[in-house]
C-alpha cells in the first residue's frame, strides 16, 4: 500500500483569525507536488498546520496520514509518523550542537517507541551516517559541531534543513520556500540534493515562488493557493505557467478567492 | 533528644518543608543549645581548643553580627536566629544516619549513578571517604611539594601563623551580617596553601578531604596561592546537599598572589528549605588570574555573589555564574569585580534559569576605583524563563571613578520560545527532551569550563530538575 497524506476540508485560524478556508489535498508517497500562490495566500500556514504548530488552530476538517487522523497530535508524534517540514526561517538554538540534536531526532524518528532515557543510536553508527550524508551534500563535516542555526548564513540554514531531511528520511516532507534567500547556484545545489537524498521515495510538497527548485524534482502535480484555498490544480505545466505569467489570470478566474485575499491583506494592514 | 522540625506545628514559610523528614540523632554528639550568644561562641572555641586571638575574633564578630541590620536587598529572609543550632560536634560514626537522608536526595544520588560510599559521604552521613588510599598518596605527593590541604580547624592547630596572617583579611567580619555570623560560629571548611611556583595539574577536590565537617553550615574556606603557583579547586560537586538546619552561611576567601592562577569551581544543589547565604571573595595581585565557576541549584533562597578584587596591575578576574530557580526558590546570584589598579581586566558571565514559579535575579557590581586606568571589563547576563509563572530580574551596579576604561554590559532575557520548542519537536523530540536540550544549550558556556565528570553530572542534574521529579 502506498502511503498517503490527505488534507480534508482544512480550516485553520491563527489567533482566531481564519487563514485557511477549506483546503483539500491528497499527496502520495513518491509524488512531488508544487504549491504556489501569492504571498499571504496561506501556503506556509498549510505547512505549519500539517506539521502541528500549536499556534495554528484547526477549526474544521482533518489531516490523515494513511488512515491515522493526526490532526490533534503533537508535532513530535507527527514527526515520528513520518512527517517533516523544512522551514523557511529555521530558528537558532544556541549551545545545542547540530549533531547532538540530530542524533536525538534520528533515534526518535527511527524508533518511535523509544522511551525517554533509553539509548540513542550508537555514536559510531550515527557519525558514519551523518558524515556520509554531509559528503553527499558537499558540507564540511565541522558544520555538525556548530550550534543549531546559530549564526548560520541563509544558505547554511537551508543546507542544514536539507541535511536533516536526509537523516530523518520522512515519508512526507514539506519544503517551505527552501529556495528563498539563495542564489541560483545554491538553489540548483539544493534541488539536486533533495533529488539525490531520495526525493523520489518521499511525498514532497514544495512551496515555492520559483521553478528552479523543481528543476531536479519535477512535480507531478501543481496547486495554486489563493485566499486560503486551493483554487486550481494541474500538472507541471501549471507550475511553469504561473512562474512565467503570475497570478492575475488566477485572480480573475476566482473572484471570490481574490476578494478573500484582499480582505485578509486589509486586515493584516489594520492590525 | 531529637530535633524534628516537622513536629513544631509551625507553618513553614517555605511550604514544602514537610516533604523532608529532618532528624538528627544526638546520641554521642555534642550539640550546643539553640540560639546565638557569647556562651555558645565560648563553647565552640573551648571544644576546638582555639588560641585566644581566634576566640576574640569570634566574640568580636558576634558583636558585629548583633549590631548589623539585615540586608535590605536581595531575597526575603525569614529566619529566627535564636531557633538555630550553631554548633554540632560530629564524632566518628555518629550523627546522621542514611535513614535520615531525604528520599528525594537518595533518589537523585541513584539517578546520578553515584557510588554508595560517595553518596553517604556527600550526604554528610559518612565523614570519611572510603578512598583513603587515594587520599593518602595524593596527600603525600602534595606534601612533598609543600602544599597544605586540610580542613580549616586542623589548619588553625597546625599552621597558626598562616591563619593569623590571612584569616578574615579578605572578608572581614564587618563586611556583611552573614560574614559576621560565619566569623562568630565558623567550623570546618577547606584550607589550602600552595607554595610559590607550584603548579597542581589535577583539580583538588573536597572529595579527597578527610574532614568530618565538610558539610557544615558555617564552613570557612581559605585558599592562598603563592606567587606563580597554580591550582584548580573543586568544592562540593553536583550532587545534592542537605543540611538538617535551615541556614547555610559559608565564607570563602582566596588570595591569589603575583603571577598565580586560581580557579574555584563549585556546583551546589541544596535541599529546598535552605537559606544559602554565602560570601566568596578573592584578592588578585599583579598578573594573577582568579576564576570563579559557581553554580547554584536548589535552596529556598540563595544570595551569593563571588567577587574578585583586582589589587595590582595586570590582575584578571573571571566569574561564571549559573543559577537554576525552581518552585519556591529564589536564586539571587551574580558577581562582583572591583578594579583597584591600572591595566586590570575582568569578565562576568551570568546565566539564570527559572521554572515552575522560581525566581532568578542577577545582582552584580563592577567598580573601577580612581586611578585604575586602562581597565577592561565585560558583563554578559542572560536569563531563561521556562514558563509564565517564573520571574527574573537584573540589578547591575556599575560604579566608575575613572574615565579611561572599557566596560561592556549585555543582558538578555528569553523565554523558551514556542518556536524553539516547535522546531525541535517537529524533528521528533518530545517536549521534555526539547526543553532540556534548550536549557542544556543555554548553560553550555559554563559546562565547557567544568572538568568532564562535573559537566556530565551537571547536565544530568539539570535533566532531573527539568523532569520535575526531584527538588
Amino acid at each position: 500500500m502506498t502511503d498517503v497524506l490527505k488534507i480534508e476540508n482544512l480550516h485553520v485560524s491563527v489567533e482566531e483569525k481564519p487563514i485557511l478556508n477549506g483546503v483539500n489535498l491528497e499527496l502520495k508517497r513518491g509524488e512531488t507536488h508544487a504549491l504556489m500562490g501569492p504571498n499571504g495566500s496561506g501556503k506556509s500556514t498549510l505547512g505549519f498546520a500539517i506539521m502541528g504548530h500549536p499556534k495554528y488552530e484547526v477549526t474544521e476538517g482533518r489531516i490523515l496520514l494513511n488512515d491515522v487522523n493526526v490532526t490533534e497530535l503533537e508535532a513530535d508524534e507527527r514527526a515520528r509518523l513520518g512527517l517533516f517540514m523544512a522551514f523557511q526561517r529555521p530558528i537558532a538554538i544556541p549551545g545545542v550542537r547540530l549533531a547532538d540534536f540530530l542524533r536525538h531526532a534520528t533515534t526518535n524518528v527511527r524508533n518511535p517507541e523509544r522511551k525517554e532515557g533509553e539509548d540513542l543510536i550508537p555514536m559510531r553508527e550515527f557519525r558514519r551516517e551523518i558524515k556520509e550524508k554531509m559528503n553527499q551534500l558537499q558540507m564540511d563535516t565541522e558544520f555538525a559541531r556548530r550550534y543549531v542555526n546559530d549564526g548560520f548564513s541563509g544558505g547554511e540554514m537551508k543546507r542544514a534543513e536539507i541535511l536533516q531531511l536526509a537523516m530523518l528520511q520522512p515519508k512526507f516532507a514539506i519544503l517551505d520556500e527552501t529556495d528563498s534567500g539563495l542564489d541560483a547556484d545554491a538553489v540548483r545545489l539544493a534541488s539536486q540534493s533533495i533529488a539525490q537524498i531520495g526525493g523520489e521515495e518521499m511525498g514532497l510538497l514544495i512551496i515555492t515562488h520559483h521553478d528552479k527548485l523543481l528543476e531536479h524534482n519535477p512535480p507531478s502535480h501543481a496547486h495554486v493557493m489563493l485566499g486560503g484555498r486551493i483554487v486550481e490544480s494541474g500538472g507541471v505545466e501549471l507550475a511553469h505557467e504561473l512562474h512565467s505569467s503570475g497570478y492575475d489570470r488566477v485572480r480573475k478566474a476566482y473572484p471570490e478567492a481574490a476578494a478573500m485575499e484582499r480582505e485578509m491583506q486589509d486586515e493584516e494592514q489594520t492590525v | 533528644m531529637a530535633t524534628d522540625i516537622t513536629d513544631t506545628g509551625v507553618q513553614s514559610p517555605i511550604g514544602e518543608i514537610n516533604k523532608y523528614d529532618f532528624r538528627t540523632t544526638s546520641k554521642g554528639v555534642f550539640k550546643a543549645k539553640k540560639g546565638l550568644n557569647a556562651e555558645i561562641v565560648h563553647q565552640i572555641s573551648d571544644i576546638k581548643d582555639e588560641p585566644d586571638w581566634m576566640r576574640k575574633f569570634r566574640l568580636d564578630s558576634l558583636d558585629i553580627f548583633n549590631s548589623k541590620p539585615m540586608p535590605k536587598w536581595g531575597g526575603d529572609i525569614n529566619l529566627d536566629f535564636q531557633d538555630i543550632y550553631y554548633y554540632l560536634k560530629p564524632t566518628e560514626k555518629q550523627g546522621k544516619t542514611w535513614d535520615d537522608v531525604p528520599a528525594e536526595i537518595k533518589e537523585t544520588f541513584e539517578k546520578l549513578g553515584i557510588p554508595q560510599a560517595e553518596r553517604q559521604y556527600l550526604a554528610g552521613v559518612k565523614a570519611q571517604f572510603e578512598s583513603e588510599v587515594v587520599y593518602g598518596s595524593l596527600q603525600e605527593d602534595l606534601a612533598q611539594k609543600g602544599v597544605i590541604f586540610t580542613d580549616t580547624d586542623t589548619a588553625l592547630r597546625e599552621h597558626p601563623e598562616l591563619l593569623k596572617e590571612y584569616f578574615g583579611k579578605v572578608i572581614p567580619p564587618h563586611d556583611n551580617k552573614f560574614a559576621a555570623l560565619n566569623s562568630a560560629v565558623w567550623s570546618g571548611g577547606s584550607f589550602i596553601y600552595v607554595p610559590p611556583g607550584v603548579e597542581i595539574e589535577f583539580p583538588l577536590q573536597t572529595y579527597f578531604r578527610i574532614n568530618e565537617e565538610s558539610m557544615g553550615q558555617f564552613e570557612r574556606t581559605l585558599i592562598i596561592v603563592d606567587e606563580g603557583a597554580k591550582i584548580h579547586y573543586v568544592e562540593g560537586c553536583t550532587a545534592p546537599m542537605y543540611s538538617s538546619e535551615s541556614l547555610h552561611s559559608a565564607v570563602v576567601e582566596v588570595i591569589a598572589k603575583k603571577g598565580s592562577r586560581c580557579r574555584y569551581s563549585t556546583i551546589q544543589n541544596w535541599a529546598n528549605n535552605i537559606y544559602n547565604l554565602v560570601t566568596k571573595r578573592a584578592m588578585a595581585y599583579a598578573d594573577a588570574t582568579m576564576e570563579w565557576v559557581d553554580g547554584n541549584l536548589g535552596s529556598h533562597l540563595t544570595m551569593k555573589y563571588p567577587a574578585v578584587y583586582l589589587m595590582e596591575p595586570g590582575a584578571r578576574g573571571e566569574i561564571l555564574s549559573i543559577a537554576f530557580a525552581g518552585k519556591h526558590q529564589h536564586q539571587d546570584t551574580g558577581a562582583k569585580l572591583v578594579h583597584c589598579a591600572p591595566n586590570t581586566s575582568g569578565q562576568i558571565i551570568s546565566k539564570s534559569i527559572s521554572k515552575d514559579g522560581g525566581r532568578g535575579s542577577y545582582r552584580g557590581l563592577v567598580r573601577v576605583e580612581e586611578g585604575a586606568t586602562n581597565t577592561k571589563c565585560s558583563v554578559v547576563c542572560d536569563a531563561l524563563i521556562l514558563d509564565p509563572e517564573s520571574q527574573t530580574d537584573t540589578y547591575p551596579y556599575i560604579e566608575i571613578m575613572e574615565p579611561d576604561v572599557a566596560i561592556g554590559h549585555e543582558a538578555s532575557v528569553s523565554r523558551i520560545g514556542e518556536e524553539q520548542l516547535f522546531y525541535l519537536m517537529s524533528r521528533g523530540l518530545s517536549e521534555a527532551e526539547a526543553s532540556t536540550m534548550i536549557v542544556n544549550g543555554f548553560i553550555e558556556p559554563l559546562v565547557k569550563e567544568l572538568p568532564m565528570e562535573y559537566a556530565v553530572e551537571l547536565n544530568r542534574l539539570i535533566e532531573l530538575q527539568m523532569e520535575g521529579s526531584v527538588g
